[in-house]
């Protein structure tokens, strides 16, 4: 019965039962237009995640991903109004290239420097976002100003209901987008050389150059790949609540990073999987939305996730000592 | 004789300023089984890693087949077929045994995609080739050293090695997994290959080598077949003098019965070991042997805390005394090295000083500050005792040669002021000069300040030398007892094999 002790398995376990719970306290929880919302808001936190999930298993640590996803998606938005551009293709592209080019930044300096990744995620994102603030602009674009290609892709439904009082409801079809990027992350980490890399590099960064594995190209793609999804989502993100928020996302590395330990990701380096993430951001979106639904303060969400964070991270360090041992 | 595989000549390296080599030579020849002998801080590993390509030479030539290599860089040194396992291993512990097998060849076919049903065929071959047991999808972090050693040499046989390189592939090892690894060593050489290995056992040299090479202070001191040396020559030539070493005697002090330093009643931990009787007084060596699974690692550990045990008193100088975590064990004057002293027991990023006073801070600090003359007074006094060849306290740990780590951490103990002093292998990856140093120290701890010693070892004659009592423990007992004086090695050595 080794799959049992898998750690997806038993993340997948407690979901459930929390979801038993909720729905013992909620019963609307288990209503298919709470469930589809729930799904929605898995989307642009667990697109992050995805990229949070490669820079921990090699060890690392991301702080700059709201940051940059920011810059992305108000440079993005900010182009489409000045150039008319009215696809989503291209300000899909853009947005991940600004991604990409500043989580290049942070792989410079761990790469080169041997920086601690804390320190220069730290740094860049608090650059990026003075600079965008600073030097691009403060105001919102909302949703009279907002690109209507955007707002109109992010708006397509995979099913959509009616309810008895009339009002409609769906699923997005961006959960569909996440679940591609979620598959596409799954199978760089499992069946490339430079995925298994990056496990190598988390596991032991001195054995895996002694083996001969590229560490340059390693760390340039996770914190690349990272930066890519990060600028990918923000934007989504805009079209998805037709608003584009200078000053958007902010605290949110916090929920992302509680995520990906939820899903069993060790903050040492080396272990972590992308099903074990969807589930962590599962649970984690579920439980703040029940905050929500139970009417409790933000300010206590605060401490419910500072709480998920310590708990995950203790049990998650627990077991990697024992398996040390 | 075979020809030689690699030739090193007049071979100098220095580390800012440490001369680690100088005027070295080294023939390894085809198929041959060679044992490196030396110091701690000779230069033993410093030679395999220019053997490797990992650090290159600053003067002298190396000639591999009969042919001047005029670089080696460590992707070069594989290519020629040299393999070296390295102390630690260089393995994945988050990774299965399978991958860790599979990803040297995967990276030198340069393939872009993990083929993980290639990976497995490429492990079971490799694990069959060498002919043992091993769980491929088992994690490699899960295994015992034993398992880790053997996944490494696995790996190693992967890739058309004509050398492979050992540095101390024993020191972890209990008995009985050092006769698996020569029998694999010995099936290796049947191949063709040639072993080199570094040991600092004497016994283990002369049993497996044909070949001998010593070396002292970074030069070569003697080389020959191992039929023209015995303990005492290689000692001698090793450090420049002979070692002579007496057994240690304990008589009980006339008068008045003392109490017992260490006495333990009835001691058992489920699962581990039962029914411990143990009673060391005040001066007395006791030595603790047994095979792997006896139970005598649990048991030490319970004495420190580390695994409390569920039933039983332990009295320190006949006061019972609790001891279900560190804290208690320390507070009441027991002191325990442990068996994996390079991993648990030291901050290797730190300096040499902060190691040997990071368990005397408090006894330091009798207000809020650090007595810092008397902190740097007891380091120095440490280095000197210990004989850590060091010329400053501030050298960092890591930059130690192996052995001289290990007295790092025995020297940081021996300053707390313990009563009862148990050693884990007290002597493992230590040469034998600074192995009759270690033990004289122990013995005069004993002797002058009466501290009560329980000496755990794989090492038999390092036990009968240095103990006036030994005690067997076999399936978690206390089987035998013994009085040193009048008890041969091969007795116990018997003994021992009959447990199997
Ligand atoms: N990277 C380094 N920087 C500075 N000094 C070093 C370095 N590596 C080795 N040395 C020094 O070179 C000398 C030889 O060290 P080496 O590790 O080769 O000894 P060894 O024979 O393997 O000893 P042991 O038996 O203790 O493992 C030592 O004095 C050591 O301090
Ligand atoms: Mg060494």
């Amino acid at each position: 019965m080794a799959w049992l002790r898998r750690s997806e398995v038993v993340i997948a376990g407690i979901l459930l039962l929390a979801m038993i719970l909720i729905g013992l306290v909620n019963p609307a929880f288990w209503q298919a237009d709470n469930l589809f919302s729930l799904m929605r808001s898995n989307v642009i936190i667990g697109i992050m995640a995805l990229g949070v999930l490669m820079i921990m298993i090699s060890g690392g640590i991301d702080v700059s991903f709201p940051a940059f996803a920011v810059a992305a998606m108000y440079l993005t938005v900010k182009f489409m109004l000045w150039s008319g551009y009215e696809g989503i293709a291209f300000a899909f592209a853009m947005a991940a290239m600004i991604g990409l080019l500043l989580g290049a930044i942070n792989a410079f300096f761990v790469y080169k420097f041997r920086m601690i990744p804390l320190i220069v995620t730290l740094g860049t994102g608090s650059m990026v976002r003075g600079f965008l603030l600073g030097v691009v602009g403060t105001s919102m674009i909302n949703i009279n100003k907002m690109p209507d290609g955007l707002i109109d892709f992010a708006k397509i439904d995979i099913v959509s209901m009616t309810k008895a009082d009339g009002t409609t409801y769906g699923l997005t079809a961006m959960v569909l987008v996440y679940l591609g990027l979620a598959l596409i992350v799954h199978m760089v980490l499992r069946y490339t050389m430079v995925g298994r890399g990056v496990y190598a590099y988390g596991g032991d960064p001195e054995a895996a150059s002694r083996a001969g594995f590229d560490i340059r190209l390693i760390l340039f793609f996770i914190y690349c790949f990272a930066g890519a999804l990060a600028g990918f989502a923000g934007l989504l993100h805009a079209g998805m609540i037709w608003l584009a928020n200078p000053r958007d996302f902010v605290g949110l590395e916090l929920d992302v990073i509680a995520a990906v330990v939820l899903g069993g990701a060790s903050i040492f380096g080396g272990r972590g999987s992308v099903l074990g993430t969807m589930l962590g951001v599962f649970m984690l979106v579920m439980v703040k939305n029940s905050l929500i639904i139970m009417k409790i303060d933000t300010t206590w969400q605060r401490v419910v996730v500072g709480v998920i964070i310590i708990i995950a991270t203790a049990v998650t360090a627990w077991r990697d000592q024992k398996r040390k041992a | 004789m075979t020809d030689p595989f690699i030739e090193l000549r007049n071979i100098r390296k220095e580390f800012a300023g440490v001369v680690a080599l100088d005027d070295m030579s080294l023939t390894v020849r085809e198929a041959e089984i060679h044992c490196l002998a030396g110091e701690n801080g000779s230069g033993k590993s410093t030679i395999i890693k220019v053997m490797s390509g990992v650090y290159q030479p600053d003067r002298g030539e190396i000639l591999i087949r009969g042919q001047q290599v005029p670089r080696l860089n460590p992707i070069a040194s594989i290519d020629h077929g040299i393999q070296v396992i390295y102390q630690d291993f260089s393995l994945f512990g988050n990774l299965t045994v399978a991958e860790n097998l599979a990803m040297n060849v995967q990276l030198r076919e340069k393939h872009r995609l993990m083929n993980w049903r290639r990976t497995r065929e490429i492990a079971r071959e490799a694990v069959d080739r060498l002919g043992v047991e091993l769980d491929l999808d088992a994690e490699v972090g899960h295994l015992p050293t034993a398992g880790k050693q053997l996944v490494a040499i696995a790996r190693a046989l992967m890739s058309d090695a004509r050398l492979i390189i050992m540095d101390e592939p024993t020191t972890a090892l209990t008995r009985r997994e050092v006769e698996t690894l020569f029998r694999i060593v010995r099936d290796i050489q049947s191949r063709g290959i040639a072993v080199l290995f570094v040991s600092h056992k004497m016994r283990e040299m002369l049993e497996i080598s044909e070949t001998i090479t010593v070396m002292r202070n970074g030069s070569l001191v003697a080389d020959g077949p191992t039929s023209e040396f015995d303990e005492a020559l290689i000692t001698r030539h090793m450090t420049g003098s002979d070692i002579i070493s007496e057994p240690y005697v304990w008589t009980p002090p006339s008068g008045a019965p003392q109490s017992p330093r260490l006495e333990v009643r009835g001691l058992g931990l489920k699962g581990a070991y039962e029914d411990v009787d143990l009673t060391i007084r005040p001066g007395e060596i006791v030595g603790l042997t047994g095979l792997m699974g006896s139970g005598r690692t649990e048991l030490a550990l319970s004495l420190f805390g580390m695994a409390p045990a569920d039933h039983g008193d332990v009295k320190v100088d006949g006061k019972p005394v609790a001891l279900r975590t560190t804290q208690e064990a320390i507070a009441a004057g027991i002191a325990y090295v442990p068996e994996d002293r390079l991993s648990e027991g030291l901050f290797l990023t730190q300096s040499i000083d902060r190691n040997i006073l990071s368990t005397s801070y408090e006894a330091l600090s009798p207000g809020l500050t650090i007595d810092k003359t008397r902190a740097a007074e007891m380091a120095a006094e440490t280095i000197d005792t210990m004989q850590i060849a060091t010329p400053t306290g501030d050298k960092l740990v890591k930059e130690l040669s192996g052995g001289n780590q290990q007295r790092v951490v025995l020297g940081r103990w021996l300053l707390t002021d313990a009563r009862v002093l148990i050693l884990n292998g007290p002597t493992v990856g230590v040469d034998v000069g600074s192995k009759a140093e270690i033990h004289r120290k122990i013995r005069d701890l004993a002797r002058e300040q009466g501290l009560a010693v329980l000496m755990i070892s794989d090492d038999v004659p390092e036990l009968v030398q240095n103990c006036n009592r030994l005690v067997l423990m076999h399936r978690g007992r206390l089987v035998e007892e013994f009085e040193s004086a009048g008890t041969s090695e091969e007795a116990i050595g018997d003994k021992l094999k009959a447990f199997r």
